[in-house]
């Protein structure tokens, strides 16, 4: 059999998506690693569940990988330093969010000494593993943020058949996850079959889109590696559209199961991991050093060089865009992550974080202009979830709690494919975030 | 960077598509029918259709102004309804009450409910029912193709025994309304739109098919089907005017219930006689578009039948 045969065709299609112009344009851009920024600032919560408590004071001396931060709860994930050097102060400061987050501010020493007592653990067993990934501090890299370990937690009786490895990327711009495929490309390999072995899962799904060949090749090494003797590792080629990389649609896309509200993979016998993740956890095992640096792309159209960067968290916007060649005027736009659902910010003071998959900058000045809804259906056509929008937007209008529930607010995961086709510019997004609160709030 | 950035809620890009570019569209996917009106109809026919579509510009920019609506003229759907007007209109209508008719769908029904978007009826069918009530006359008196002079025919709706072929009817070399004649002109517009994503076919389908269809069983008669589906401006209404956002459902199963209740409508109003029967279905099929809407709501992904 040939190598295209073996790549696996998508099991199922999801029905609306959007397809989007991917302006993949550092693809082909080798990661630099930046050098210690003079300070970095880290955030003791930047993962879905509690904020970590600071394990360090004012003064303290720290290395790479230092834990600096932890909880003891159960949806959380240890907080590691990003450099070596002086504890400054410990200080709130506001996320992307608009949250306010208690930070660590350690001023480098320009050395990067890695911390003395890492060393890398034994994996032997599921639980092994499970404190493996709590100790690296890892959380799910494509832009969820929510805590590996927990992820892992899986209860004896539940048995999952399918680990989905997350290679979708199917924002716009970025190339962070193509480029650990490219380039840390044995971590991928390793941490399959050991996170395979370890939790006894029965196959194993790559997916990835069909813009990024270069990586499907590379991966499909992985499947045809000896160790996959019964043939239960495959690559699978998805179609390029958005948001296939969507937790619910990329399970659908690849085993055609549907979660229902409220409920995680496990329930229908999947686990989904991001592929940053998986190199992330089996960098860990080898090395012992934590996640404490972050893959990032940088572009956009007021990046005149773009750029992909492994930067430390904690690093400045303003820093990680000193690195990068920027047009000739400043941009009027900054956003962390994706353009469909990252978050813009009204400055560069902000921080990467572990979920930080790009920094993006645009010239673009104004919004474009609102126009009445003309009800053209674009908007439902286009949401995987099978909503409505602007429905639901005429009810929040007319304050009709009730029948915005009826029409399922609830279910949206605001990937945004309904604001991006609309010919009127509604901002539909927000409108379903207000939707889901007021639901919230009437729930209790 | 001093200065603050732009910020907002995601996402940060926009495909270029807007409601000017959806209208022109329509414009466009028009311009078949309405330069063959004017070919068949001479000059009277091209005045009733700048005098329409400038009195709803006009019309749409005083009223805007005096209710205060969200919208623009440059969206150029008060440019559309008044050209729907126009080519619903026999060649020689007098013009004052054209322009009547225009009030009536801009101001009156459009604008005085709020403006683009939130208008309950098809603006460009009301006016056609307001001037039909107020001047049925006139707005049944039909000329003949390339006939400067008032020579009055029926439409072939109208006749008695309709003596035109398949062909005829399908190049439209007969009376009627300025661009409902035909058909072949019509279908390229409606083509278009299809093509460009601004209508999906299942309206224009489920209402031509429906009327064939039925007009099938109740008759008996191929030909008879062939002949309902192709005359009385079934095209021109199925297409453009049934299609129209504001006004049809949005869901594939909504948007079927509406064009078969179209088409069922037109049918039976047509069965009593009267020619006017695609108008009065689409209006009636309007005002249970909220209904429709609200009994196809579609389960969303991964919606489990216990937990609601």
């Amino acid at each position: 059999m040939s190598n295209k045969e073996r790549i696996l065709s998508p099991a199922g299609n999801i029905r609306g998506g959007t397809y989007l112009p991917h302006n993949k344009n550092t693809s082909k851009c080798e990661s630099v690693v930046i050098p210690a920024p003079e300070r970095v600032i880290i955030p003791l919560r930047q993962h879905i569940g509690a904020a970590c408590e600071p394990t360090v004071q004012k003064g303290d001396t720290v290395y790479v990988g230092t834990k600096i931060g932890d909880i003891d709860r159960l949806v959380s994930a240890p907080i590691h330093s990003s450099v070596s050097g002086t504890v400054e102060k410990i200080e709130a400061i506001p996320m992307p969010d608009g949250s306010v987050c208690d930070a660590v501010f350690i001023l480098s020493d320009g050395n990067m000494t890695p911390d003395p007592s890492i060393k890398p653990p034994t994996i032997k067993t599921k639980d092994d593993l499970i404190t493996a990934a709590r100790e690296c501090g890892l959380v799910g890299l494509g832009g969820a943020g929510f805590p590996t370990h927990v992820k892992f937690r899986i209860k004896d009786d539940v048995h999952l058949d399918t680990l989905i490895v997350n290679g979708a990327e199917c924002e716009p711009y970025i190339t962070a996850d193509e480029r650990c495929c490219l380039e840390n490309f044995n971590d991928v390999l390793e941490g399959v079959y050991l996170i395979k072995e370890i939790l006894g899962i029965d196959k194993v799904v790559i997916a990835i889109e069909n813009n990024k060949e270069e990586a499907i090749q590379k991966l499909y090494s992985i499947a045809s590696d000896a160790r996959d003797e019964d043939d239960t590792v495959k690559v699978m080629r998805l179609k390029a559209k958005y948001p296939q990389g969507a937790e619910k649609v990329i399970i659908y896309s690849t085993v055609k199961r549907k979660v229902p509200l409220g409920k995680l993979p496990s329930d229908v016998g999947c686990i989904v991991m991001n592929v940053s993740s998986v190199a992330a956890l089996y960098k860990y095992i080898t090395t012992g050093m934590p996640l404490v640096s972050r893959r990032l792309t940088v572009d956009g159209t007021a990046i005149n060089e773009p750029k992909n960067l492994i930067v430390p968290i904690g690093t400045t916007l303003k820093e990680v865009l000193s690195y990068c060649k920027m047009g000739e005027n400043e941009p009027t736009r900054i956003i962390m992550g994706g353009p469909m659902m990252g978050t813009s910010v009204p400055n560069t003071d902000y921080v990467i974080t572990k979920t930080n998959n790009a920094v993006l900058a645009f010239y673009e000045s104004t919004l474009p202009e609102t126009t009445p809804c003309i009800r053209c259906g674009r908007c439902a056509a286009a949401c995987p979830m099978k909503l409505n929008p602007a429905s639901i937007e005429q009810a929040l209008n007319a304050g009709a709690t009730e029948k915005y529930k009826k029409l399922y607010a609830d279910y949206c995961m605001e990937c945004g494919s309904c604001a991006v086709g609309c010919p009127a510019r509604r901002p539909l997004v927000q409108v379903m975030r207000t939707a889901k609160k007021e639901i919230r709030r009437i729930n209790g | 960077m001093s200065s603050l950035l732009n910020v907002s809620s995601s996402p940060h890009i926009r495909q270029s598509d807007n409601t000017t570019g959806i209208m022109l569209d329509v414009l466009i996917s028009l311009l078949p029918a309405t330069v063959f009106g004017i070919v068949l109809f001479g000059y009277r026919a091209a005045i009733l259709i700048a005098v329409c579509v400038a009195s709803c510009l006009v019309f749409e920019f005083l009223a805007r102004k005096l209710f205060k609506n969200q919208g623009s003229l440059l969206d150029l759907s008060a440019a559309v309804t008044g050209l729907l007007i126009a080519l619903n209109l026999p060649p020689r209508f007098p013009v004052w009450m054209a322009i009547i008719g225009c009030f009536a769908a801009i101001v009156v029904v459009k604008q005085m409910f709020g403006g683009l978007g939130h208008n309950f009826v098809n603006p460009a069918i009301a006016a056609r029912i307001i001037l039909l009530i107020s001047f049925p006359t006139h707005m049944t008196t039909y000329h003949e193709p390339f006939n400067t002079d008032a020579i009055t025919t029926a439409t072939p709706l109208g006749m008695e025994e309709c003596y035109l072929s398949v062909k005829e009817l399908l190049f439209g070399l007969h009376g009627g309304s300025i661009g409902e004649t035909s058909v072949i002109m019509l279908a390229i517009g409606g083509i278009y739109l299809i093509i460009r994503r601004v209508i999906s076919p299942t309206i224009p389908l489920s209402f031509i098919g429906s009327v064939g269809v039925l007009t099938l069983i109740l008759s008996g008669n191929l030909s008879d089907a062939i002949f309902a589906m192709l005359t009385g401006g079934v095209f021109l209404g199925a297409i453009f005017m049934a299609t129209d956002y504001v006004t049809s459902p949005t869901t594939t199963l909504g948007k079927i219930i509406f064009g078969i209740g179209c088409g069922v409508i037109t049918v039976i109003i047509r069965s009593g006689a009267a020619a006017e029967g695609v108008s009065f279905a689409i209006i009636f099929m309007n005002l249970l578009v909220p209904h429709i809407d609200g009994i196809t709501v579609r389960k969303p992904f991964g919606w489990e039948a216990k937990k609601q």
